[in-house]
């Protein structure tokens, strides 16, 4: 089964995602669960086209949790960050103390030894970022109090991981199962070096991912944006995560928790939306694979033969976390529905418990069997948790009857501003100028790099990218956004926009530029309502100025020119879709344009001056004539 | 309580006794409105020479703000700088014209202008010159316009004593559409005779008859 080659392999984990995935979403389960059940369809224990490979497969597949870290990263700019350690460090904290003290008390209880019921304690302790994450972006709910805690609580627990790897080795009393072989942290630069060189060496890479991601990276990626060759910048971006998770597990420290940062330190880039467009697919399709292992993983050989013993773990897993997880949520004063979102969403074991036990197991810590039961019971809680959720969703949610979705107006990790415009020149500039001095936050994305660089340096947030790409409008947040200002100077691309914008984001009222009349019919032509000619206020400007000089008064002249105004705006939805037909096209436009001045011409003069009516007492003159 | 009707005539500038014991002279404010002056007849010739006369300001509001982007602070300095204001345009729809409502809406703010904190124009002066099409006879009970213009004129009346403001007679020319220059010259030469009389601290010129 195993010896066909990558091909078939790749071809059963795709088929067995495009069969399942759909399916699960179609009867309302989420996607993750439907990965899962794929996992367990092609796993050893279903139609078997999978083997033991699936554990490499899954190693592998963990980079996709690594991206996602790295995504959410660069959503979260360190502001928010800073503004969230409260909830990081007091919910975290207390929900990885208060689980491990639980966890273990019951695995002594249930015939552990001290040490050993530590490490399960500390190791089961954790959840599934994975699972959770996506679960809930899925479900829209990460803005949510309950998404934002679940949230921080699983930045603190990725963080702990670090101290566990410590600990752990501390915690073997018998002989080191295999100290030679390392495992998955075997062989890293640091190990010949005492602890704190080891710290150094800690320090500096952080160090390093934060100086360079502020000054290196930034030049670096405007010189690639400069070849503009789409293909060579997402090759950089995914370098850049590669790397910086090599070097992470090069000093010892979680790769994921490494690329979170750089995403934090690259979220105030003008790079982070066309990255974040150009990552976005590599950690779905790994975050699918990493799932359909994980549910390959199951091993059910061993629950049909323990049914009982495992279940028992599985339930008490569940329903310690559970506990404590609501217990925090009182604590921190959560509303009732958010507080039942955030428990059911975290209440299992982490894809990190896999990592930790087939460490513990090594270091000598926990025995095989011991671990064999408990990742059987992790994996298992992890497919349950989509389930749970949907049981929260659907009967104990409605019973509340107060369900805020979104309940906080500070939105700590998408970018959701009304506005998106595209084009940062001479016109973008002034219409987003004009946006934030009435305290509209518009997403601006420009696609020449010298210039947003500029713009950058005079405080302005703006994006690189190419505009016309759906991954990157839908990064910059098209799909929430309301309307979306087309400014850029190339009208080609604006056509090509429109169309595709209408198509994807139905949502987004469309307001366009155009040069002159012959980029606006073609807009009209094309149904969009708003089209702005970019000469034409201005024109339309200095002729009020014109007639002022000239002895009009200034009224009179405003009058003449919101009248001019509509005339030509009439003349031009008149006249769009006539263009083609040279011949046809001149012979209108003209006749228009001579309507058009001999109507304000006279307007002038069959009134005496002005053509405003209701200020002429001319008839009403000649009326009191007639009167008695 | 002020005579409805145009003023009776002033004594010149030159038969104003003027002797320690007059009052101390008064600046003179003149908001003028009219939305559309190339097509008027009179206010145009009333208007004229007006800002020739000492101790007197000739503002034109839709010469100035012609969009009606009324500039508050600078509104508000000037009347501050003036003692007396005088609001002039032609009798729209029994009211003022579109601009002379929103200067007032935004010029005339809570806390300056009224309300509590709201002492600024506290003491001034305000006097209405207005042109009416119909004659002083269709202003009154039975007439065509029902009532007297005292009576149509309370609103503004009413924004000068919630300022603080003692609001003088207005100055009314009738009967515009049927006016002949002559006339009209007539008029404008009373009008310049009050705003010169009103600078000397003549405030009520008209009660004195």
């Amino acid at each position: 089964m195993h010896g066909q080659g990558f091909f078939f392999q790749a071809f059963v984990y795709l088929a067995a995602a495009v069969i399942a995935v759909p399916l699960a979403k179609r009867l309302g389960l989420g996607s993750v669960l439907g990965y899962l059940i794929a996992g367990m369809a092609i796993g050893p224990f279903g139609l078997g086209l999978i083997g033991e490979e699936g554990q490499d497969v899954m190693h592998f597949a963990e980079f996709g949790v690594v991206m996602m870290l790295f995504l959410i990263g660069l959503e979260l700019q360190p502001a928010l960050l800073w503004r969230m350690r409260g909830p990081i460090l007091g919910m975290g904290g207390l929900q990885v103390l208060l689980s491990t003290t639980l966890i273990a008390g019951i695995g002594a209880f249930a015939g552990l030894v001290w040490n050993e019921a530590i490490a399960v304690g500390l190791i089961l302790a954790l959840s599934s970022t994975a699972i959770v994450l996506q679960t809930l972006a899925e479900k829209g709910l990460i803005n949510t109090d309950g998404g934002q805690s679940a949230f921080a609580v699983l930045l603190f627990q990725d963080i702990a991981v670090i101290p566990m790897l410590a600990v752990l080795p501390l915690l073997a009393v018998g002989p080191s199962a295999s100290a030679a072989e390392h495992g998955e942290h075997g062989g890293t630069l640091v190990d010949g070096l005492p602890a704190w060189g080891q710290t150094l060496s800690v320090l500096l890479a952080v160090v390093a991912i934060v100086i360079g991601g502020r000054y290196l990276i930034r030049p670096v990626f405007r010189f690639i944006a400069h070849t503009r060759q789409a293909e060579i910048f997402t090759a950089a971006g995914l370098l850049l995560v590669i790397g910086i998770a090599l070097l992470m597990t090069q000093v010892g420290l979680s790769p994921a928790l490494g690329t979170f940062l750089a995403g934090v330190v690259l979220a105030e880039s003008e790079y982070r939306h066309e990255l974040e467009a150009d990552i976005e697919p590599f950690k779905g399709l790994l975050l699918g694979v990493f799932f359909i292992a994980v549910g390959a993983s199951v091993d059910f050989a061993l629950i049909a033969a323990e049914p009982g013993s495992i279940g028992a773990i599985v339930g008490t897993l569940i329903a310690v976390k559970l506990l404590v997880l609501l217990g925090i949520g009182r604590l921190f004063r959560m509303g009732q529905d958010q507080n039942l979102l955030f428990s059911f969403s975290l209440a299992q074991g982490g894809e990190f418990a896999f990592v930790l036990f087939s460490f513990a197991a090594q270091q000598g810590v926990l025995d095989t069997s011991t671990t064999q039961r408990l990742v059987a019971a992790v994996a298992i809680s992890m497919a349950a948790t989509p389930l749970l959720m949907l049981l929260n969703e659907k009967l104990l949610q409605p019973r509340l009857g107060t369900r805020e979705r979104e309940s906080r107006s500070a939105d700590v990790i998408e970018e959701q501003n009304p506005v998106i415009i595209a084009g940062f020149g001479r016109v973008g500039g002034i219409v987003g100028r004009f946006l934030t001095a009435n305290g509209i936050s518009a997403t601006v994305l420009e696609f020449d790099s010298d210039h947003v660089e500029v713009l950058r340096k005079l405080g302005l947030k703006v994006f690189y990218g190419d505009a016309s790409r759906i991954d990157l409008l839908r990064a910059a947040g098209a799909e929430h956004a309301k309307v979306m200002l087309l400014a850029i100077d190339d009208h080609d691309k604006i056509m090509q926009m429109v169309e595709t914008i209408r198509a994807q984001f139905p949502n987004l009222k469309l307001l366009v530029r155009a040069r002159g009349r012959l980029e606006a019919y073609a807009l009209i032509e094309e149904g969009i309502d708003h089209v702005y000619r970019e000469t034409f206020e201005t024109s339309l400007r200095m002729g009020v100025d014109a007639l002022e000089a000239l002895g009009t008064r200034a009224h009179r002249a405003h009058r003449a020119a919101q009248r001019f105004r509509r005339h030509d705006e009439a003349s031009l939805l008149a006249l769009a879709g006539m263009q083609h037909d040279r011949n046809q096209y001149i012979t209108a436009a003209r006749e228009h344009m001579q309507l058009l001045e001999s109507t304000l011409v006279q307007d002038l003069e069959e009134r005496g001056e002005g053509g405003d009516d209701g200020w002429d007492a001319e008839s009403l003159r000649q009326d009191l004539g007639d009167e008695p | 309580m002020f005579a409805p009707g145009p003023w009776p005539a002033v004594p010149l500038m030159s038969d104003v006794p003027f002797d320690a014991a007059s009052p101390p002279p008064q600046r003179v404010l003149v908001l003028f409105a009219h939305p559309a002056l190339e097509k008027s007849r009179v206010n145009r010739v009333l208007i004229e020479g007006v800002d020739a006369i000492d101790g007197v300001t000739f503002h034109d509001l839709y010469e100035a703000y012609p969009d009606f982007d009324v500039d508050v602070e600078r509104e508000q300095a000037l009347l501050l700088e003036h003692d007396i204001i005088v609001l002039q345009h032609p009798f729209y729809w029994y009211s003022t014209p579109a601009l002379v409502k929103q200067w007032e809406d935004l010029v005339l703010e809570h806390g300056w202008a009224y309300g509590h904190a709201g002492h600024a124009l506290h003491g001034k002066r305000l006097m209405s010159a207005i042109t009416t099409g119909g004659s002083r006879s269709a202003y009154q009970e039975g007439g065509h316009n029902r009532y007297p213009i005292a009576e149509l004129l309370r609103p503004i009346e009413q924004t000068a004593r919630l300022c603080g403001m003692r609001y003088l007679p207005p100055f009314i020319v009738y009967g515009t559409l049927a006016m002949t220059p002559e006339q009209a010259r007539a008029h404008a030469s009373d009008y310049r005779a009050l705003l010169s009389a009103l600078t000397h601290g003549q405030l009520e010129p008209g009660a004195e008859d």
